[in-house]
């Protein structure tokens, strides 16, 4: 059976002032699992209600927040070494996701915890940017042949690199889908159309249309959906900022047509008012027609609703892991033509199969080391 | 266990933990034999101890760790259960609970005062703790030392002490009543063993202790005890490396180390008898009360 707990309180985060103890229980697990509980913190602190939290969970929220002001202050930081790293080649430095949240000091940003810094280059100039970012110490994590292949000959990034001191990720993208999708938006129009960052002196960040274009495609695209509800209140927090500005819903659906991202974007705005009730003009979210147009629409729906909700026992019922297996394999089939995709997951399948796991370096247990943050 | 789960308390936190694992319910009802219960309603923690699946499940079974349905390490021999719930409970305090300072190092209590024993693996630190709480010193942890940054004190934790190799029959030998559980000949660690924490350790563990010295222990074969004063900077340094959120906490673990610092005398201790050492720590608590 699904429970939603933490989806009422992200839409209505008054609710917490009369929360009962068991709901906190159900609360600090589906945030923790979803990775939204220093969101949660933040949304009852600019209310004045962290307070009226009972003491067990408030203790949880606390720590999340401890660690969400840690990372913006880390980012900021890493973000100046990336921008100063880049301009040694002329290169300028256009965030994405996350960090361009942070950057542009947009309120999404607020209790936003993330690994790793996403950032656009233009296509022609990606050996530049690998050269310029090497020689300031981040290095590609991905030595295994077939992985340098597969990112470099399909993907629309490189390579994962990290800091060999600092340890931070860096994704570098040349395009915001992968080249193998059936229509890779043309990344030029999204670097032009790039504005400066407000935080972030000398960096730059995605036009809002297409920043919640990119955010759209990034989760209706992606096959794995860990981050999944949380890229989704990105989404709601973006829309609901933006949407004061004037024209910006007609900018929105010009966009996604002059970027073929229609449909992620007709995807998102659905389940943006369905799961957080985002207000979305009528005409907007009739954007390619009434909901559900077709049979497709109405399984995705189901198995968005269930994909998107927590990765928490309590959130999911026995269709759960169908839905998030089926919604894994469109996130692969949405990548790749056929014949790479069979390839693909059947390397993926013998390399757990035998043992060689995919999953990036996961500790042992006892590696619990004082670790050496930013 | 295995439908309900067993619902504990182990100082500032709530734990449910469930697991079809007989190794694991018997090792719990060993070691926390003194641990009440906590209320059903809210627990900071839901792990489970339970088989990997896959084909190895029949012939070689290992077993996962799962905090909210998430399996955060690779999985371990099925012999190793207990031994991973507690590595992985350890995990989810030093990885969670950044409303403390956590500092890998073990902390004993004495009059109200506590002493921190920070240590590289290898020290003698458990073994340490392990012989003092034998011999009047109350366990607040043996692994992980929680520093309040609102109040500067110690909360405490009192689980189980981890010994390894040969510190399982030093401390067997030194105090016989002294009740272990399981032992786990071959983990990653070596030769594994965790010791029940003092039944008082374990009903005092919602006092919080003022911390009142930082010591620095390194066994070491043959040599006589010698207790010598650390400069406050250099163990300000030490501490502060083994902090794992010293810097994720910015100013405010800054603020909380060196409140620490400045209430402690710092010191560093090299012994190579159980019995010394045990004497020395005596003599400061005298000390400090004189």
């Amino acid at each position: 059976m699904i429970r939603d707990a933490v989806l009422p309180l992200l839409r209505d985060p008054t609710l917490a002032a009369s929360m009962r103890l068991s709901e906190w229980d159900v609360v600090i697990r589906q945030a923790r699992n979803a990775n939204l509980t220093a969101r949660i913190a933040a949304d009852l602190e600019l209310r004045g209600i962290l307070d009226r939290v009972p003491h067990a969970p408030r203790q949880h929220l606390i720590a999340a927040r401890a660690v969400g002001a840690r990372q913006k202050i880390a980012t900021l930081a890493e973000i100046e070494r990336v921008r100063r790293a880049l301009s040694e080649f002329g290169l300028r430095l256009v965030l994405l996701k996350g960090a361009a949240y942070v950057a542009a000091g947009l309120p999404v940003a607020r209790g936003r915890v993330f690994g790793d810094i996403d950032l656009l280059v233009d296509r022609n100039r990606l050996p530049d940017a690998e050269s310029a970012l090497m020689m300031h110490g981040w290095i590609s994590t991905h030595l295994d042949e077939y992985d340098q292949r597969y990112y470099r000959q399909w993907m629309h990034e490189l390579p994962p690199l990290r800091h060999m001191n600092r340890g931070s990720a860096l994704d570098v993208h040349h395009n915001i889908l992968p080249l193998t999708a059936r229509h890779p938006p043309d990344a030029k129009l999204l670097l032009d159309a790039a504005i400066p960052a407000a935080e972030s002196p000398g960096t730059w960040v995605l036009a809002p249309p297409d920043m919640v274009l990119h955010s759209a495609c990034h989760l209706f695209h992606e096959g794995e959906l860990d981050n999944g509800l949380r890229d989704l209140v990105d989404l709601d927090g973006l829309l609901r900022y933006f949407a004061s500005q004037e024209g910006f819903w007609s900018t929105l659906e010009a966009r996604a047509a002059a970027l073929h991202l229609e449909r992620p974007m007709r995807y998102a705005l659905r389940m943006c008012s369905l799961m957080l009730e985002t207000p979305v003009p009528a005409s907007t979210l009739a954007f390619g027609g009434g909901w559900p147009a077709d049979l497709r629409e109405r399984l995705l729906e189901q198995l968005y609703l269930r994909g998107l909700r927590p990765n928490d026992p309590t959130a999911g019922d026995a269709w759960t892991p169908l839905a998030r297996h089926l919604l894994y394999l469109r996130g692969h089939w949405l990548r790749m033509p056929p014949h790479l995709l069979v390839a693909h997951l059947s390397r993926k399948a013998w390399r757990s199969w035998s043992g060689r796991d995919d999953r990036d370096d996961v500790p042992a247990p006892e590696a619990i080391k004082p670790d050496k943050q930013v | 266990m295995s439908r309900e789960g067993l619902w504990l308390k182990s100082g500032p936190f709530s734990l449910h933990i469930q697991s079809r694992e007989r190794a694991v319910s018997h090792a719990i009802a060993c070691l926390y034999r003194d641990h009440a219960l906590s209320a059903s309603d809210f627990a900071d923690f839901h792990v489970e101890i339970a088989r990997a699946a896959g084909v190895r499940r029949w012939l070689k079974p290992q077993i996962q760790f799962h905090l909210d349905g998430r399996t955060p390490f690779k999985p371990l021999p099925h012999a190793q259960s207990f031994a991973m719930l507690e590595w992985g409970l350890n995990w989810c305090i030093a990885t969670y609970c950044q409303q403390f300072l956590v500092i890998h190092a073990a902390v004993v209590e004495r009059n109200g005062m506590a002493a921190i024993l920070p240590a590289p693996p290898g020290s003698g630190k458990s073994t340490l703790t392990a012989a003092l709480i034998q011999r009047g010193w109350r366990l607040c942890s043996d692994e992980l030392t929680l520093i309040d940054p609102g109040t500067g004190k110690v909360v405490a934790l009192a689980r189980p002490v981890n010994l390894k190799n040969d510190s399982i029959d030093i401390i067997r030998a030194f105090e016989p009543t002294a009740v272990f559980g399981p032992e786990y000949p071959d983990t990653h660690k070596g030769r594994v063993a965790h010791l029940r924490p003092p039944r008082q350790s374990v009903e005092r563990a919602s006092e919080a202790a003022k911390p009142r010295w930082v010591v620095f222990p390194q066994w070491a074969a043959g040599e006589p005890l010698n207790l010598t004063a650390l400069q406050r900077s250099a163990a300000f340094i030490q501490l502060a490396e083994n902090a794992f959120n010293y810097n994720m906490l910015g100013e405010t673990g800054f603020r909380t180390l060196a409140d620490t610092i400045d209430r402690c005398d710092c010191l560093a201790l090299r012994y190579s008898r159980l019995d010394d050492a045990i004497r020395a720590f005596d003599g400061l608590a005298d000390e400090a009360m004189a």
